[in-house]
């Protein structure tokens, strides 16, 4: 079976956003892979040792990026993937998923993973788009996946609620949060991850036009939530504060 | 300059969503006098239409294939993309829900548009229609637009306010016939589970409460489950108390897991690491309960109280029981 996953490479979620001259700065930033991405990387890895073939990790970013990949290498995956972004300066999901999808169309592919969403932009798009323009159906947010032959079958996690799905390869699904516990990469994994093959390819390298290339969409502004003020610890007997918290709820902050 | 918005109606268990009212309230600030019109999918449109007109649809188009009952992206795709040819919107606005994050990206993808998702607030500025949303879980925030052609959006639950209900509107309505070629929708939905807590969708909720690893146990979650039951709210969780099987990871809010932004979000037991922060501290008022007065929840809270949870929040519960029914 061969494999593809779509991954990024993101801040750590335990990082603070720090703005200069209105960009988000990387200084010091601790990069990992997308954690959702992460349990896609596991769930392929599990799906190749049961059923063989091969498993290539994916991706779009600048230099460090990867680092990601040789993180999915130690953990199991076979070879690696890595577009440069230089020439994508005004990138937004449009264009990403056409890069993907200008590097699949030349891959050959069973499933398709990646994780629902990234926890940096958080837009949850890539996914179904590059479903899309492979012309191959999609099922987000899956919590369980099983393959037998050509049958597909996915649990989909659907706000709380449970859908069990059936369909057929080939497919792209994406994962959720409780899909699995993906693995640490093991020091002999993170040896051998060195000598695993990592192709880099530039945007020139693919069939695209240079439209394509140009994101859909503009940002105008990046800023910091305003800061918010510690509040009141109530003081005083403990049923004395919880009658307060209440009257404070109902008449001062008027939430009840 | 007025614009024709479509709103994407998002129908669960046989009812409106909440997001769907919000979603009108941001077509008519954006419409600018252009017509308002909702798409409602599935054998229940009808029963939407009344709810629809009140809160801003000037018309609505049903589609009443029954086999758009239950959601699967390939029908809903179809289906929108026919609706999207015979409205010629300027602009198509979705919740950002299982139903609209799902089918929205691939619309995008097949007619080559840009998408702005999870926006919390939209505006007109200089003839642009210019969204706000949070990155980083909210840590921080972006201003989109798109850059020409049409504007497709996705808007975040709960945050812009749907309009007073105008029981003199009504909307031409009109039914689209749609047609599925067999073997064009490829997934199968061969059962669906309700999980989700008594009716009241996290995302959706005006109250969640919420416990971390000072919960200590699943049954730890039962005296939580009954103040959100008091207050018709919902029950949520930190990663610590889902990582330890408290809970169901439905329930994680943060960066990872969910994001939500209710009117009163109650945090109990939880520290407040900063992924956590990420997914709740744009709710409007915060109250923290923990024993460790040093707990960083304290930072971000409007409210604190420094005790035992267990001792706590049933008293809450009480006491909210006593004043809810004295002004009934």
């Amino acid at each position: 079976m061969n494999i593809l996953v779509c991954l990024k490479q993101t801040f750590d979620t335990e990082e603070r956003i720090v703005i200069e001259d209105g960009q988000i700065s990387e200084d010091g930033v601790e990069f990992v892979i997308n954690p959702y991405d992460e349990y896609a990387v596991e769930e392929a890895i599990r799906l190749r040792d049961e059923h063989g073939g091969e498993v290539t990790v994916i991706t779009v970013g600048p230099e460090r990026a990867e680092q990601a990949l040789r993180t999915a290498m130690a953990m199991g995956a076979d070879k690696g993937i890595i577009v440069d972004d230089e020439d994508l300066e005004n990138a937004d999901e449009y264009s990403i998923a056409k890069v993907l999808a200008a590097v699949i169309e030349d891959l050959d592919y069973d499933i398709i993973l990646g994780g629902y969403m990234a926890v940096d932009d958080g837009s949850a798009q890539v996914g179904p788009r590059l479903a899309e323009l492979l012309e191959i159906p999609h099922i987000s947010t899956i919590t369980k996946l099983t393959i037998d032959g050509e049958t597909v079958e996915v649990e989909k996690d659907v706000e709380g609620d449970v859908e069990y799905i059936q369909s057929k390869l080939p497919i792209l699904v994406t994962a959720q949060q409780g899909l699995n516990d993906p693995r640490y990469p093991s020091l002999p994994g993170i040896m051998k991850a060195k000598k695993k093959p990592l192709e880099r390819l530039d945007i020139d390298d693919l069939d695209l036009d240079e439209d394509e290339l140009e994101g859909k969409t503009e940002t105008l502004e990046v800023f910091l939530p305003p800061e918010k003020e510690a509040g009141r610890i109530l003081e005083g007997e403990l049923e004395d504060q919880v009658k307060e918290l209440v009257d404070l709820l109902r008449n001062e902050a008027k939430v009840i | 300059m007025s614009k024709n918005v479509l709103v994407l109606a998002d129908i669960r268990d046989g009812e409106l969503r909440n997001v769907t009212l919000e979603s009108l309230a941001a077509a008519t600030r954006v419409a600018d006098g252009g017509a308002v019109t909702a798409a409602v999918f599935g054998s229940k449109g009808k029963e939407t239409v009344e709810k629809l007109s009140h809160h801003g649809a000037d018309k609505v188009v049903l589609v009443p294939n029954p086999k758009l009952d239950q959601y699967t992206t390939d029908a809903y795709f179809q289906t929108f993309k026919q609706v999207i040819e015979k409205v010629s919107p300027e602009v198509i606005l979705t919740g950002h829900t299982a139903v609209g994050r799902d089918v929205s990206p691939r619309i995008a993808a097949r007619l080559g548009l840009g998408l702005v998702s999870d926006c919390t607030e939209v505006e007109r500025k200089e003839g642009k229609i210019v969204f706000t949303r949070p990155i980083y879980a909210g840590k921080a925030f972006v201003k989109k637009a798109v850059r020409e052609g049409t504007v497709f959006a996705t808007l975040r639950p709960n945050n812009i306010p749907a309009l007073e209900a105008d029981t003199s509107r009504s909307a031409v309505v009109e039914e689209l016939e749609v047609e599925f070629a067999e073997d064009s929708i490829r997934t199968l939905v061969k059962e669906v589970v309700r999980k989700a807590s008594e009716g009241v969708d996290l995302s959706e909720a005006r109250v969640v409460v919420s416990g971390g690893r000072g919960v200590k146990s699943a049954e730890g979650f039962q005296p939580l489950e009954e103040l959100a039951g008091v207050l018709g709210g919902a029950v949520g969780a930190s990663r610590g108390a889902c990582d330890a099987d408290y809970c169901d990871y439905s329930l994680q809010i943060g960066q990872t897991g969910k994001v939500v932004t209710p009117d009163l979000y109650i945090a109990c037991g939880i520290s407040g690491a900063i992924q956590h922060l990420a997914g709740m501290s744009n709710s409007k008022v915060i109250v923290a309960i923990n024993k460790d007065p040093e707990a960083n929840i304290f930072n971000v809270a409007d409210y604190g109280i420094v005790g035992d949870l267990f001792e706590v929040v049933p008293m809450l519960t009480e006491e909210f029981k006593k004043v809810l029914v004295e002004n009934k």
